[in-house]
């Protein structure tokens, strides 16, 4: 019966301990949202520059994706991305590439292992280091992939649209809705984003 | 406890032993018969063991030699994993060899899917693997890893519509976990250790 009592205890103090950290978790997720006005940063790229989105003074907003070297989700995507960059740079929204990893927590996206892997791919846009993965937590991203639209304004770069590319990360020849490129596209036109957020799988981001 | 008082047993009888073994020195005869019957008992005890011992190692050995058929599902099929109405508690993992997080916490949802299958818990993999990986990945390490819980496979492209049908919430990263009755369900998007799985199981009960 004792043995019963004190076998409890730490099940209760369990249940509180859990009970708090899922409250936490539930608030710290946020991250900016549709309609949010984002903050510049300064991330070192695989060249060893610093780039800033105030560096680019004729874009009207940018294409901004948290990717990563190892998450098969991110490695589907690649060749979409580079696709996005060639069809939107010189209409004035080029990609952004972010890694927010990690490198301790994933060797495999070490700054070493990013330029092999841009220059294997032939990455036509910066890919950036998170470095101390400050930048990920402001935007809310959870994972990678995750991809932002942002749109130059008066009042700053402005979130457009939060989500997936397209609906179908499997299989890039069953894709029948490009979210991403509506969203630019409604954007070039002057329009509203219809999709303004769409979900996907991908890889946790390993901190 | 029974085994607390196996040994308790144990102690008493090994005492008596010693008695006995003090008093009738000199009476080898007694002796001998006395250490037959006390060595009989222990040895029929260490016998039992053993065999327990085997049959558990040998089972999963079988299995891995067995080929194993997957079942792939798209949302609408795999729907009713998640809408069952008995008297069990589910716990719904969704998870990919790929996900180093998910693949860690793995053994967790193993673990608790043998001790709590008597109490009515049971325990479904979902995984969400590429299709040109079925083979050559997911089989071999559902083999490998001896996996006993229920391995299903989700493949539907419409993830904007499934990620937001299964919850809200959720942002589309795995591991991920839903853990439900009939009459109550949670979802987690985060990683487990196995005592906080067992509680969350347990309150739910």
């Amino acid at each position: 019966m004792m043995k019963k009592v004190f076998k409890l205890i730490p099940l209760i103090a369990l249940v509180f301990f859990v009970s708090a950290f899922s409250n936490d978790n539930t608030t710290h997720n946020h991250g900016y949202d549709v309609g949010d006005v984002i903050e510049d940063f300064k991330l070192k790229n695989i060249d060893g520059k610093m780039v800033s989105l105030s560096d680019y003074k004729d874009a009207k907003g940018f294409i901004i994706t948290f990717t990563c070297n190892t998450c098969p989700f991110a490695i589907a995507y690649e060749d979409r991305i580079i696709a996005l960059d060639k069809k939107y740079a010189s209409k004035g929204y080029p990609v952004i590439a972010i890694n927010p990893n990690n490198p301790e927590a994933k060797p495999g996206d070490s700054f070493e292992a990013m330029k092999t892997r841009a220059k294997e791919k032939g990455f036509t846009f910066p890919y950036l280091v998170d470095e101390g993965q400050k930048i990920y937590p402001k935007f809310g991203a959870t994972k990678t992939p995750h991809n932002y639209v942002v749109q130059k304004t008066k009042k700053g770069m402005v979130v457009k649209y939060i989500g997936a590319i397209d609906d179908s990360s499997r299989n890039p020849e069953a894709v029948s809705e490009t979210y991403l490129e509506d969203a630019v596209d409604a954007l070039l036109a002057g329009e509203e984003v219809k999709t303004k957020k769409t979900k996907a799988i991908g890889c946790t981001i390993k901190v | 406890m029974s085994v607390l008082f196996k040994y308790l047993l144990n102690t008493i009888l090994l005492c008596s032993y010693c008695l006995i073994l003090f008093y009738y020195l000199n009476n080898m005869r007694r002796l001998l018969i006395i250490s037959l019957i006390f060595f009989a008992t222990a040895c029929k005890d260490f016998k039992e063991k053993k065999e327990v011992g085997t049959i558990e190692s040998v089972l999963p050995e079988q299995k891995f030699n067995q080929d194993i058929e997957l079942e792939i599902y798209d949302f609408e099929g795999f729907n009713k994993f998640l809408n069952r109405k008995d008297e069990k508690t589910y716990v719904i993992n969704f998870w990919a060899t790929w996900c180093g997080p998910c693949v860690k916490e793995l053994p967790y949802f193993e673990k608790l899917n043998a001790e709590y299958k008597g109490e009515g818990v049971e325990v479904i993999l979902v995984s969400l693997d590429f299709p040109h990986v079925y083979e050559s990945k997911l089989k071999p390490f559902i083999l490998k890893n001896k996996l006993k819980s229920k391995v299903v496979v989700l493949n539907d492209d419409n993830e904007n519509k499934w990620i937001n049908a299964i919850d809200k919430s959720w942002s589309g990263s795995i591991p991920a976990t839903i853990i439900y009755t009939k009459n109550e369900r949670k979802f987690f998007e985060r990683s487990f250790t196995f005592e906080e799985l067992e509680e969350e199981v347990k309150q739910l009960k």
